[in-house]
């Protein structure tokens, strides 16, 4: 037992999300789900689910209607690349900062 | 645009992972053992195999870890972004530390599952006398190199398997001279309880192997393919693409050793049945660091390659 | 309180840590610590000792092991010796930076370049600045008595601790000691505890990359950087003078002995002149003291029982009323002095009374110190010195030089 006139201070980490911060501000493109093309979704049986398997970041959701946190996403394109349906499309993100902007 | 996605349809995809793996993208856990928002590089095959291969190893687990890129991925204090309890030690200690770590438990009588968690440079340069060492004593513990084929934390300098003609920060304009060393062939000298290579674009046949391994006494290897964009200089979307093509061309193979016995798994095996492998070029053109490499060059690596297949082809 | 026991010192260090139930050893065998390692893998395997063995391949892992071991809450144990000791040393910073409850004992040696496997104090000295607690015994009872305060130390600072004794003049020789029983060591040294044991029930990420800034926490509690980490652990280490005192009465309750744990001072009280020493070496100039009152010179012995942290105001307060101070060390500061001697130069920098200085180099790669030259170096030093002007005297002598 270490003597109460001790603080002791180490390096001891507990776990959260968001270490480097809001990661989807790396980003410049984003996925976005075409959900009449996306297999669980257009069929509403659970299958496929490559987005989330393969998303480095698990952001993805295993939904039949799959859900990205872009909050997080770091827009990497693989779930894009690897989607068997090319139900998922990469998005340059300035474009909806513009749209915002219009509106 | 997904050029590499029109390969690959969804039946095939299926019947891949049915035959690589016991556990399918449907029956795999939705439990995540890593915080999203973490440091690693969009697109890292590392953040691919530590997210699936946490799933595999349960909470149950005390991870040892050198400094290397998952040092930084799994948090800067007083964050971490994994949930599982880490012990992050100096690069050349990671199976000494993991052998400590075993110890205690032995005295605490817990089950718990030491994983050794290093790079290419920790296990196969800085950190192979202490691995040769808890080998020879037939540690309990599970030891994980994600070979990225070189130094990446500190800036894509070589590591001892950078593959030769690879460009990197130490090796600049002409590549690597040397050949890269077998790190595999020099764990299975030592005759470990159980070694398997694994791939990061192959994350399930990862999952089940560690499950496999978790289940073994002794100490177990597995040695992971892990493409990294910024040190290989390809686009983030292709990190599954290339690890994919180094094992369909024949490069990289994912094979199991159990007492003495190679047998080599799913995606490999299913190599053997076909008549020509996608030549290898195809792989190294994807990639920034095997610009310099000549015509000649890629012949050699291919004729290897195609030597390699033969071999096989008469032994399975 | 059992019977004396005729032994040497390295399996006095062995015996020390059995009663201590030490829980996971791992060693790598170098002269002169080898028997320490022999006894313990002798006593374990014979079931005598109740702990894991480790033969690792390199001194480099043994201290992994203790460092994977403390981690998760079980006590370790290791010794070494000169190479050894620099080749661990990486891992020596790493356990005091992660805050381990360690006891290692330091069979003391000369380093190499050329080998030398004979005593002096180099290895310790160049781990001065590890962030370790640094003990010195000077006989085989301070051996036993030492290790076994060493662990309540550590476990209670959560600074590891470094127990030195000297190679061949200490590790190797035959001497009478007693051990304390079982129980009273049980009594005395609790279980073994490390405030961030690693635990798949609490986890936590343990020596994480620490920025140069406090940050906030997952819950936005503000969390002091690398510096202020560091800053901890000096400040943590200067009260540790205090708890090794502590622990001193505390083992004295419990053993009878003890009362000497930072400075033992020998026919100082109307020195005039102090000789300074660490290990077995100041038990030797206890003759050369006897001899030196005989000749009618007021003489005193000071050894110095802790180095680091240094007991800067106990020492400079011991050396207020001597004229003259003698410091003869095993080890130096290449290019510059004794690492003690600048030490205690600097201890008594602010205080009143600053006796003269006198820096003595001996016995280095186990040069013999034959008490005749001691006898006569102080003596000259007594009678002479005076005459010096203050360079010529700040300057360190070899003692016994064969050039
Ligand atoms: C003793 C020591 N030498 C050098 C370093 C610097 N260093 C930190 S990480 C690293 C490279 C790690 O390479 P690898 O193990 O392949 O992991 P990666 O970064 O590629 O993920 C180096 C050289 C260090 N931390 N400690
Ligand atoms: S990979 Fe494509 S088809 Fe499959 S679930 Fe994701 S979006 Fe749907
Ligand atoms: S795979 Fe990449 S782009 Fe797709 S959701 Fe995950 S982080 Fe975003
Ligand atoms: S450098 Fe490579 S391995 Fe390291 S975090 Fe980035 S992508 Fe991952
Ligand atoms: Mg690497």
């Amino acid at each position: 037992m270490p003597d109460p006139r001790f603080k002791i201070l180490t390096s001891a980490s507990t776990s959260g999300p968001g270490d480097a911060g809001r990661t989807g501000s790396w980003r410049v493109e984003r996925p976005v789900i075409d959900m009449d093309r996306c297999i669980p979704a257009k069929t509403g049986k659970h299958a496929c689910h490559l987005c989330w398997l393969y998303c480095p970041d698990n952001v993805v959701s295993k939904d039949l209607e799959p859900t990205i946190d872009l909050e997080y996403c770091k827009g990497c394109g693989i779930c894009a690349q690897e989607c068997p349906a090319q139900a998922i499309e990469m998005i340059p993100d300035a474009d909806f900062i513009k749209g915002a902007d219009r509106e | 645009m997904n050029p590499g996605g029109l390969d690959y349809n969804y039946e095939d995809w299926t019947t891949i992972m049915n035959m690589t793996a016991k556990t399918s993208v449907l029956n795999l856990t939705q439990e995540e053992f890593i915080y999203p928002g973490n440091r690693a590089c969009s697109g890292c095959g590392l953040s691919i195999l530590y997210r699936i291969g946490l799933k595999a190893l349960g909470r149950d687990c005390i991870f040892v870890v050198p400094p290397s890129c998952l040092t930084v991925m799994q948090g800067l204090f007083p964050i971490a972004a994994t949930q599982m309890p880490v012990l992050n030690c100096t690069f050349a200690s990671t199976a000494a530390i993991a052998t400590g770590v075993r110890a205690a438990m032995k005295r605490l009588g817990r089950d718990t599952q030491v994983v050794a968690w290093a790079g290419d440079g920790g296990t196969s340069d800085i950190g192979i006398q202490a691995l040769s060492g808890a080998l020879e004593r037939v540690e309990d513990i599970i030891y994980i190199c994600y070979d990225n084929e070189a130094y990446m934390n500190t800036g894509v300098q070589r590591s001892g398997t950078t593959p030769q003609g690879t460009l990197t920060t130490t090796t600049p304009l002409s590549g690597k001279a040397e050949a890269s060393k077998n790190i595999p062939a020099i764990i299975a000298a030592h005759n470990p309880a159980y070694l398997a290579t694994c791939s990061a674009s192959y994350p399930l046949d990862f999952h089940d192997k560690l499950l496999k391994a978790k289940e073994i006494k002794g100490l177990k290897y597995l040695h992971i393919q892990t493409p990294c964009p910024p040190g290989w200089g390809c686009e983030e979307r292709m990190t599954v693409e290339i690890g994919r093509t180094a094992v369909e061309t024949g490069l990289f193979d994912l094979y199991e050793i159990e007492d003495g016995q190679m047998k080599l798994s799913g995606p490999s095996q299913k190599l053997l049945g076909k008549t020509s492998l996608r030549p290898v070029r195809e792989y190294l053109e994807m990639q920034v660091r095997f610009k310099a490499l000549s015509d000649e060059q890629i012949n050699v690596m291919q004729a290897e390659i195609d030597q390699k297949w033969a071999g096989y082809r008469d032994t399975f | 309180m059992s019977d004396a026991i005729i032994e040497s010192g390295n399996v006095a260090a062995a015996m020390a840590v059995q009663l201590a139930r030490a829980e996971v050893i791992a060693a790598y065998p170098i002269t002169p610590q080898t028997p320490v390692t022999e006894k313990l893998s002798e006593l374990i395997t014979s079931g005598e000792m109740d702990a894991e063995y480790v033969a690792v391949e390199s001194e480099h892992s043994a201290m992994a092991v203790c460092i994977g071991a403390a981690s998760a809450g079980v006590r370790p144990f290791t010794a070494t010796s000169s190479n050894g000791l620099l080749y661990m040393s990486e891992q020596l910073h790493w356990a005091a930076g992660a805050r381990l409850p360690i006891v290692m004992c330091v069979v003391n040696r000369g380093i190499g370049a050329p080998w030398s496997v004979w005593n002096d104090h180099q290895d310790a000295i160049s781990q001065r600045d590890a962030g370790w607690i640094q003990i010195f015994a000077k006989d085989h009872q301070e051996i036993v008595d030492s290790t076994l305060k060493a662990f309540r130390l550590a476990e209670l600072t959560h600074i590891p601790v470094m127990v030195n004794y000297d190679g061949y003049y200490l590790s190797h020789t035959y001497m009478p000691f007693e051990t304390p029983e079982p129980e009273q060591v049980d009594a005395f040294l609790p279980t073994f505890e490390y405030k961030h044991a690693l635990n798949p029930e609490r986890p936590e990420s343990l020596n994480t990359v620490t920025l140069p800034d406090a940050r906030r926490d997952v819950k936005s509690i503000q969390r002091g950087g690398y510096m202020d980490l560091r800053h901890n652990l000096h400040e943590e280490m200067r009260l540790a003078i205090k708890v090794w005192q502590e622990i001193d009465q505390e083992f004295q309750k419990v053993c009878g002995r003890g009362g000497a744990p930072i400075i033992d001072p020998y026919r100082c009280d109307d020195a005039d002149f102090v000789v300074v020493a660490m290990g077995s070496l100041a038990n030797q100039f206890r003759d050369v003291v006897d001899r030196l009152r005989d000749d009618g010179l007021k003489v005193g012995v000071l050894a110095l029982q802790i180095y680091r942290p240094f007991p800067n105001s106990i020492i400079a307060e011991a050396l207020q009323s001597a004229k003259h101070v003698m410091v003869y060390e095993k080890g130096l500061s290449y290019g510059y002095q004794g690492a003690l001697y600048g030490d205690i130069k600097s201890a008594l920098y602010p205080y009143p009374s600053r006796p003269c200085l006198h820096n003595f180099i001996v016995g280095l790669g186990g040069r013999g110190i034959p008490t005749e030259s001691l006898f006569q170096t102080v003596k000259t030093a007594c009678v002479q010195d005076e005459q010096m002007s203050p360079a010529q005297a700040d300057e360190p002598r070899w003692i016994g030089l064969q050039l």
